[in-house]
């Protein structure tokens, strides 16, 4: 079946794109809450440390970081190894690999928004909010989510539109299995590599156009929802 | 007593050392310059810092050495000195926050009523950012207080509004005063404010409690340095006797004698306090005769003392019902009038002293 002159192949690894930035994002965005938190509100000296971690996916080439995770994630791997001892099977070339994969590559583009929006609201909203009867997660909810909103959707969109485009890490991890681990970006690749530059061009137009929509979407969102980031 | 405690806390240099006791009612000032604890205690108070002692609210004990009652459980109101009012939320849903957290078996005050009470009852639909400074602490003390608090703090609700905004907020804050049926403790370093709102006082400076008592007998302590700066004043509390249309005064009876003050119509019996500065008040060893000031009571001499200036002396004077009036004469003229304890003299109060 072909649909936009998209080949059925194709579709799986659209389909299996969408599936692993919804569940990569999804999965980030509630990790990094906690830890963009303690960030933003630590006065420890380890931060600095933890800020490097995290800032380290930007800098290293992304064949470096799935190399290492594939070892990790492996048979004979740290993880891996210890899963295929415990009855298991490793997660190299499987989607959870690929998930744990681009969530380690997507990291300081969810971190540092969220960061960056808990240091601008400060503590006084919680203070208040405690003041005001308010729990620990009633303050959260009502107060934390609400006025880091911009900071929150800029790091969903950052998160998903970056695995969209994530083509290194998922290729050393997933091997690029055509039905199983083979995303947009890698299946391009295939194309390209076969000579078959018809088929890559429309694949590519599709991703093109897909993440034109999805920004210019969130930029007309953003302007409406616009919410003033200090406490007036 | 309802709220009564004993904490200590330090962060750094600093060192907050703090026994307390506070009446039931009424506005207890915490008074000192800024560093001395005011704030850093009344966040002990809330729960909102976390320092070693106990304390106890209305038999409820909210710190001990092995228990911490957590911010959101204390029955409390607590007004921030910037409004710090939730930006993403109408003014209505601002006020509701605290309100529809409390059960409302638990509710002690009336929705409409308290948004009344402050005014802003056109402000509901609002959003803060839409607000001036006045309207946002107005909106801020009414959200405090409709979650029902058994004690509200309220750290310099003032400070950081202009002439304009605080001379708008000032009336209700002594309606309230007048409304409150629960102890509120009120941070200031500005004794004007403090004159005019507080009953009780305690005086903080580097961390640590210099006295604490009734606010008319800390005012006019000659060994506390209320008494010596250059705004001294002491506050006479008074009863509205009448008003004289054709003049138009207000008949003011204070212990046996009266004053005259220059303000609109008063309702009988309404009490009113005056606040009086030590450099207002001049002292007459008869009473006058043709003195161009309009006001004068007698008094007998408490204490005099030394003030920092030294050409100066700071008269304590008693009124007859035992109220105080501070005076503060050349060291020459005290001399003159060769003044002694006990002695009975008359206290004319200058004009601008009662406006």
């Amino acid at each position: 079946m072909t649909l936009l002159g998209i080949g059925e192949a194709d579709w799986t690894a659209l389909q299996l794109t969408l599936r692993l930035a919804l569940t990569s994002t999804a999965l980030l965005l509630v990790l990094c809450l906690p830890l963009a938190w303690w960030l933003a509100h630590t006065q420890r000296r380890l931060k600095v440390v933890v800020e490097a971690l995290v800032a380290l996916p930007l800098v290293l080439p992304p064949t470096v970081i799935g190399f290492y995770l594939l070892i990790l994630l492996g048979p004979r791997g740290a993880v891996g190894g210890t899963l295929e001892r415990l009855g298991a099977s490793h997660l190299a070339f499987t989607f959870t690999g690929l998930v744990i994969g681009s969530m380690i590559y997507s990291l300081p583009f969810v971190v540092q928004p969220l960061q960056n929006a808990f240091q601008a609201m400060g503590r006084r909203p919680l203070e208040v909010a405690a003041t005001l009867r308010a729990g620990p997660l009633d303050r959260l909810v009502s107060v934390v989510l609400p006025l880091s909103r911009q900071g929150l959707l800029t790091a969903a969109v950052l998160s998903f539109a970056h695995t969209l485009g994530e083509f290194g890490v998922l290729l050393m991890i997933g091997g690029g299995i055509p039905g199983q681990t083979q995303v947009a970006s890698i299946a391009i690749y295939s194309h390209v590599e076969a000579m078959d530059h018809a088929a890559a061009h429309r694949l590519s137009l599709f991703l093109l156009l897909m993440a034109f929509a999805l920004l210019v979407s969130v930029y007309a969102l953003n302007k409406r929802f616009r919410v003033v980031g200090v406490m007036s | 007593m309802s709220v009564s405690g004993a904490l200590r806390l330090r962060r750094g240099d600093f060192q907050l050392q703090a026994e307390l006791a506070l009446p039931e009612r009424g506005v207890t000032a915490l008074f000192g310059r800024s560093g001395s604890g005011k704030t850093t205690l009344l966040r002990c108070l809330a729960g909102l810092e976390r320092g070693d002692g106990w304390l106890t609210v209305n038999g409820c004990r909210w710190q001990d050495r092995d228990h911490f009652l957590p911010v959101h459980r204390r029955p409390l109101g607590y007004v921030f000195q910037e409004a710090s009012l939730f930006p993403h939320l109408r003014v209505r849903d601002n006020l509701r926050y605290g309100y529809r957290r409390v059960e409302a078996s638990q509710r002690r005050v009336d929705f409409d009523e308290t948004v009344r009470l402050l005014g802003v009852e056109a402000l509901l639909s609002r959003y803060p950012q839409a607000l001036s400074g006045g309207q946002r602490q107005r909106v801020a003390i009414a959200r405090a207080l409709l979650a029902s608090p058994r004690l509200l703090l309220m750290d310099e609700p003032m400070a950081s509004l202009d002439v304009a905004s605080k001379a708008e907020i000032l009336p209700y804050l002594e309606r309230l005063h007048a409304h409150l049926e629960i102890p509120v403790v009120y941070v200031s370093h500005a004794i004007e404010e403090v004159a005019r709102l507080a009953d009780h006082m305690v005086l903080l400076e580097a961390g640590s409690v210099l006295a604490a008592g009734p606010l008319h007998e800390l005012l006019v302590r000659s060994d506390l340095p209320l008494s010596h700066a250059d705004n001294a004043a002491a506050v006479l509390e008074t009863r509205v006797e009448g008003y004289d249309a054709d003049r138009q005064l207000v008949a003011l009876t204070c212990g046996a004698g009266r004053l005259w003050v220059s303000r609109e119509a008063a309702p009988p019996g309404k009490r009113l306090r005056l606040s009086i500065r030590a450099s207002d008040v001049v002292i007459s060893l008869t009473p006058p005769q043709d003195s161009s000031v309009l006001n004068c009571l007698p008094a007998r001499v408490a204490e005099i003392s030394d003030d920092p200036h030294p050409g100066h002396r700071l008269v304590r004077l008693a009124v007859d019902d035992g109220q105080m009036l501070l005076s503060r004469i050349a060291h020459d003229a005290c001399q003159r009038l060769a003044l002694q304890p006990g002695q009975a003299v008359y206290a004319q109060l200058r004009g601008r002293a009662l406006s």
